[in-house]
């Protein structure tokens, strides 16, 4: 499961995720989403630190987060 | 060993998980997902009645899983009184944008505010009228150009900017006014505490309370979601400083 998980059909493409992540692991795509928007999206999952800020700031809650934890 | 995911961020519960009409990068969505989180932590959702303006957030309705009604336009905290005091056990909050509140709406804010009526007031001040194509709006700042201030608004003409929270701490009615912006994580999560102590001040009975949001209109602003953030940072504090303009002893 990934802990950056990004709701492309919801996502505008505003960038405003891309922005803020501190350790610069998001991105536009190239792909289109099915209302025509370039979709954000993780290009390293193992980097995320978890800090939430990407989802603080997206005005479309298309962002959520998850972290591993040993059972 | 196995390994387990733990929910860092997850989309709230009374979010209706609609695709919003707003335009990309618009914090009117910022705005709303606040609101919708401070309901689920607060367990508010089956108290809650919102009142929509008329503006950008008319159809504020559709995204929420708790009860709405939609007022004419400025008249919402008019109709938000009406419904405390009739239904004194519901958490009632208005949603305005700076055109609603500060313009047609100025008298009825005023007025609940003097009044103390235990409602909440969220405000959203994206300096300009963003559905009908970014006039000129009450807090449209000096030298700000518009589709009614093309040469950037001037005092002679379009007079100065209120400020509204600053206006409203002088009465004795309010139990709790701030502004807080939504340009970054840190002020958002700051946003999203004063937000809170502003719906306390209603849960517990204190009294009138209002939350000015320094907003973004990046299509009428004709810049960038991103230059939009730093516009507010640049430009929009400068004039609006953040804060809280009046604590009523209890507000927590
Ligand atoms: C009685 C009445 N007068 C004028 C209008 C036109 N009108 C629609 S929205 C609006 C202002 C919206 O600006 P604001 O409240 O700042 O909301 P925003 O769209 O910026 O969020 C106006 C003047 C109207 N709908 N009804
Ligand atoms: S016009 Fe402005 S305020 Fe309205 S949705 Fe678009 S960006 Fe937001
Ligand atoms: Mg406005």
């Amino acid at each position: 499961m990934e802990r950056v998980s990004i709701d492309e059909g919801r996502c505008k493409s505003c960038s405003l995720c891309v922005s803020v992540c501190p350790v610069k692991i998001l991105t536009i795509s190239d792909r289109l989403n099915e209302r025509g928007f370039r979709p954000a999206e993780c290009t390293d999952q193992a980097k995320c630190t978890s800090c939430g800020w990407c989802a603080v700031v997206c005005p479309d809650v298309a962002i959520a987060l998850y972290r591993e934890v040993k059972a | 060993m196995a390994e387990e995911m733990k929910v860092i961020y997850e989309r709230p519960k009374s979010w209706a998980n609609k695709v919003t009409h707003y335009c990309p990068g618009c914090t009117h969505g910022v705005a709303h997902r606040l609101i919708a989180e401070l309901v689920d932590e607060m367990d508010l959702i089956d108290k809650t009645i919102a009142v929509w303006p008329v503006g950008c957030a008319v159809f504020g309705y559709e995204y929420f899983n708790f009860d709405s009604v939609e007022a004419a336009h400025g008249r919402a905290p008019a109709m938000a009184t009406g419904i405390k005091v009739t239904n004194p056990d519901n958490f009632v909050f208005t949603y305005q944008g700076d055109g609603d509140i500060a313009s047609i709406g100025m008298a009825e804010v005023v007025h609940a505010a003097a009044r103390g009526w235990p409602i909440t007031v969220i405000f959203i001040n994206n300096g300009n009228y963003g559905m009908t194509g970014g006039q000129m709006a009450p807090t449209t700042l000096l030298g700000q150009k518009t589709t009614t201030t093309p040469m950037g608004r001037a005092p002679q003409l379009n007079g100065y900017p209120i400020r509204l929270p600053e206006m409203l701490a002088q009465l004795d009615g309010p139990a709790y006014i701030a502004r807080v912006s939504l340009d970054s994580p840190v002020n958002i999560r700051k946003a999203k505490a004063y937000m809170r102590k502003a719906f306390n001040a209603q849960i517990r009975g204190i009294g009138f309370s209002l939350v000015e949001c320094l907003s973004t209109c990046p299509t009428n602003w004709q810049l960038t979601p991103v230059e939009s953030m730093e516009r507010i940072r640049k430009e929009v504090m400068a004039y609006y400083p953040l804060g809280e303009f009046k604590v009523a002893e209890g507000v927590l």
